[in-house]
């Protein structure tokens, strides 16, 4: 999957194929990469997948037109579009029509240009640093699909949120948010009647600055995503350029990778652990999973120098070479973790006032699941076999034991209980790899300046929260012309905001935590 | 065993001597009302450190160990603090009861406070009517909560302020019911009467199975009355930061926080009061010398002890379960406390006419 073929498709036809597509049973559309061609135009690209055979098709689409491009939306066909159209809207300017929700997503309401865009003018006259609130959309744009090329006039139609019913703010600064979310609601007594959730509060553009850095100036960037995946993150970018260039790893570098995204994933997934605990009120658990999360910090930070942001993994290897230690200190955190497990179950996983206020809470079924793209313990806990580990092996994956954990219920309780029983499989994995670290060099040598080939290039990993998917178009710079990160916790949003509606407002924290999104990587 | 009522008496004749009857009787208002607060004071000191110290072993940590020895100091310098922080006036509250609301809490909690009996006769407040009038004045803590959420013109404290209410209003019931329960078995609404009973025998050993219904019942209603975890939904902090106390800072904020830690207090004492013999030691009957053994060691400490072992029981729960939701807190009174909780009072009511108690 590493060097794509794009199929392009005339605009006309456009929604009619990806009609056809869906009933031939793509039900997973991967990502919406907005494209700049200059020349040949605006337009996206469509990773589509399907779910069950696991084939892949990408389709293209463009328009020449510049002033208002237009394209039909498929936000109907796959309701995670819906979110990813709003972003390619925000970033190129693309107008899906049809798309009954068309605001952008991550910059200002008051925003000049799209920055995406090859033309775009960065200058700061044109958007100074505002000092004063965005004002707050209030309407509901919908864009109707039109015989006649002129478009329909923005129909403001449905208010997002009406100002009889009570409404509160749930963010950006809020203790359950885990980040700076903001979720808009609108109340009848204890219950949420609509969630309007509006991201971008730590946007920095990553995208559009990627396309300015050489390829190993870009990798810093990745640990800021999901800085509770750094790892795995780095390891989506890394091996989709070394797969373009060709690059051949040394045993000892995978299974250090393989190693490291592991340990990476118990961290994240006692973390949230942890913050389910907190969020439910039960601080203990919290204390609980954090005392075993320290260990694994210590252990990384003795490897690679840092806690949070490690900057470890590099084009053709990592940084550095793992300490003397290292395997001792991994083993005695594994024995001792899968002891410690059992306290979280008895503390707070079997208690009942928990399992009476998760079970059943935010289900979300498998067909929404995979519609949604909600890949990672989200997918898993409705019974989609979405782990890329087992979809397309990467690393020493296909070579160690380890089993898919599924659950089928698809609520609250399930998804914490596919991160535990995910920690003890972990576990497993680097017990295998742990004492069979093969001798050799940790890092192949490459080229003072990296150029790619000219091509599109993709490669995607099992971050802790869903799959983490790059996309690199190059035309044989040194910078790549396009790169596109697939944002684990999008589609995540995508789903929340449908299995938020009418639950409690303490049902809305429980949901929250059992998604277990990180900000930085939906905002990029 | 020392009687305090001797001490008192000899106060009151001496206040009574040296001055007119009317003096007489505002003095002895002053020094009643100062040893209450100095009492007040000084528990809620030890309860917050207490908190602070059980909260930390059970999460396999320390505690406060800067601040003074073993961090003995850290509470008065949290109070400290907390006195020179600046009292911020908020946006379009109602100013009036916005202040007034910590007072209320703050008075209740203090009236409630002055009728528990720490010995014998050391009690403030004793008359007939004493049970029923410690459920009075402990109700009149909810209005104080309500104002407090109603007047600081935030939403959040608004939701919190409805949650109190409906969650406080109704725990209310089914504490009251066990309470009466108890009163059924003593015969008796005066607290000194009903500790003076448990010299022979503990109530709730006397009571049997209806006493000890009503003793859980009581625990459980008593926790969501003090808005304690699995309780706390008035102030959850990941839903609603702090809930009906969000907006207020500084002593205001210090008295909503004093107030909760001494209502668990409260509830704990009066628990101790009329389950678990109040002061009076522990009797079992047969055995003389025990007995007399107990009696050696003062009411006054009987009576800490056995509440602070009821308050470290709130705080174990309290720093185990994580909190429920609030249509779960109502299902839990009005579907199975409150039957439960009027079964129970039939129960014992039977139990004592047959005269099938101890």
């Amino acid at each position: 999957m590493t060097e794509m073929e794009v199929k392009f498709i005339e605009l006309d036809e456009f929604r009619n194929a990806m009609q056809r597509e869906r009933e031939r049973g793509m039900d997973f559309l991967r990502e919406i990469v907005g494209m700049d061609w200059g020349e040949e135009g605006l337009g996206a690209i469509y990773i589509l997948e399907n779910s069950n055979t696991r084939e892949n098709t990408e389709i293209g689409v463009r328009t020449t037109e510049r002033e208002k491009p237009q394209i039909p939306t498929v936000s109907d066909i796959w309701q995670v579009a819906e979110l990813y159209e709003r972003e390619v809207f925000d970033f190129f300017g693309i107008e899906f029509t049809g798309h009954h929700d068309l605001r952008r997503l991550f910059l200002r309401n008051d925003w000049v240009g799209h920055p995406l865009r090859k033309d775009y003018d960065a200058s700061e006259t044109l958007n100074p640093v505002r000092l004063e609130s965005e004002p707050a959309e209030e309407f509901q744009r919908e864009y109707d699909i039109q015989d006649d090329k002129e478009m329909a006039k923005i129909v403001e139609k449905l208010k997002i949120l009406h100002y009889d019913q009570f409404i509160i703010n749930i963010g950006p600064q809020h203790p359950a948010t885990h980040g700076v979310l903001h979720f808009h609601l609108a109340l009848e007594g204890e219950e949420v009647r609509k969630v309007d959730i509006r991201c971008g509060y730590i946007h920095r553009g990553i995208e559009k600055m990627c396309e300015s850095r050489t390829y190993p100036q870009i990798l810093p960037f990745c640990d800021r995503l999901d800085y509770l995946s750094a790892h795995q993150n780095r390891h989506a970018v890394c091996m989709c350029i070394e797969k373009a260039l060709g690059l051949e790893l040394t045993d000892r570098t995978q299974y250090i990778r393989t190693i490291m995204d592991e340990l990476q994933r118990i961290d994240s997934h006692l973390l949230m652990y942890s913050c389910m605990a907190m969020d439910m009120g039960a601080i203990t658990g919290f204390i609980y999973g954090f005392r075993e999360r320290e260990k694994i910090l210590d252990i990384m930070e003795e490897v690679t120098g840092g806690r949070l942001i490690q900057n470890y993994y590099v084009i053709g290897g990592v940084q550095a070479d793992i300490t003397a230690n290292f395997a001792r200190k991994v083993k005695e955190y594994c024995n001792d973790q899968k002891m410690r497990i059992k306290e979280y179950y008895d503390l707070f996983v079997n208690n009942v006032i928990f399992r009476n206020r998760s079970i059943g809470v935010g289900v979300l079924t498998r067909e929404d699941a995979i519609s949604f793209g909600a890949t990672g313990g989200t997918g898993r806990a409705s019974g989609w076999a979405c782990d890329v580990r087992k979809r397309y092996p990467y690393a020493m994956y296909d070579k160690v034991e380890f089993k898919e954990i599924l659950h089928t219920d698809g609520d609250c309780y399930a998804r914490l209980l596919v991160r535990l029983e995910e920690i003890l499989e972990s576990i497993h994995i680097i017990e295998q790899l742990i004492d069979n670290i093969p001798e050799g060099e940790y890092k192949v040598k490459t080229k003072p300046i990296i150029k790619l080939p000219e091509g599109r290039f993709s490669a995607s990993v099992e971050g802790t929260r869903g799959e983490f998917g790059v996309f690199i178009e190059s035309h044989g710079d040194k910078s790549p012309y396009r790169l596109k990160f697939r944002p684990t916790g999008l589609p995540l949003i995508a789903a929340a905001h449908k299995i938020m509606k009418r639950c409690k407002i303490a049902d809305l924290i429980t949901i929250g935590a059992s998604l277990d999104y990180v900000i930085p990587d939906i905002d990029r | 065993m020392i009687d305090f009522s001797s001490i008192v008496t000899a106060v009151d004749c001496f206040l009574e001597s040296a001055m007119p009857h009317q003096l007489a009787i505002v003095v002895k208002c002053i020094l009643a009302a100062v040893c209450a607060l100095v009492a007040y004071l000084s528990f809620a000191i030890l309860m917050i450190y207490m908190e602070r110290k059980v909260c930390a072993s059970f999460q396999c940590r320390l505690g406060p160990t800067r601040v003074g020895k073993w961090g003995l100091l850290q509470v008065f310098s949290d109070v400290f603090k907390m006195i020179i922080k600046e009292i911020i006036e908020i946006k379009d509250s109602d100013r009036i009861l916005y202040n007034l609301a910590p007072f209320l809490v703050v008075m209740s909690s203090i009236i409630t406070f002055s009728c528990l009996p720490f010995a014998r006769g050391l009690q403030v407040l004793d008359f007939n009517i004493g049970i029923f009038f410690i459920m009075a004045a402990s109700s009149f803590g909810i209005l104080g909560i309500l104002l407090a959420g109603w007047s600081s013109s935030n939403k959040f404290s608004m939701i919190g302020a409805m949650r109190s209410g409906g969650q406080m209003i109704s725990y209310e019931l089914s504490m009251g019911l066990s309470i009466l329960t108890l009163v059924v078995l003593s015969g008796t609404m005066q607290i000194s009467e009903i500790t003076e009973m448990q010299t022979k025998g503990w109530f709730i050993f006397r009571g049997h199975i209806p006493a000890v219904i009503a003793f859980i019942i009581y625990l459980i209603a008593g926790n969501a009355e003090t808005n304690r975890a699995p309780f706390d939904l008035p102030e959850a902090e990941s839903e609603l930061t702090a809930g009906f106390h969000t907006e207020y800072s500084g002593m205001g904020f210090g008295f909503f926080y004093v107030a909760e830690f001494m209502n668990m207090f409260i509830i704990a004492g009066i628990a101790t009061t009329i389950f678990l013999g109040g002061w009076a030691p522990l009797y079992i009957p047969g055995l003389e010398g025990f007995n007399h053994a107990m009696c050696y060691i003062p009411g006054s400490i009987w009576f800490i002890g056995k509440t602070l072992f009821i308050v470290w029981v709130l705080m174990w729960i309290r720093w185990t379960f994580p909190r429920l939701r609030i249509d779960q807190v109502l299902v839990l009174e009005w579907k199975f406390l409150v039957p439960i909780g009027l079964i129970n009072l039939l129960i014992m009511t039977i139990c004592v006419v047959m005269g099938w108690t101890f």
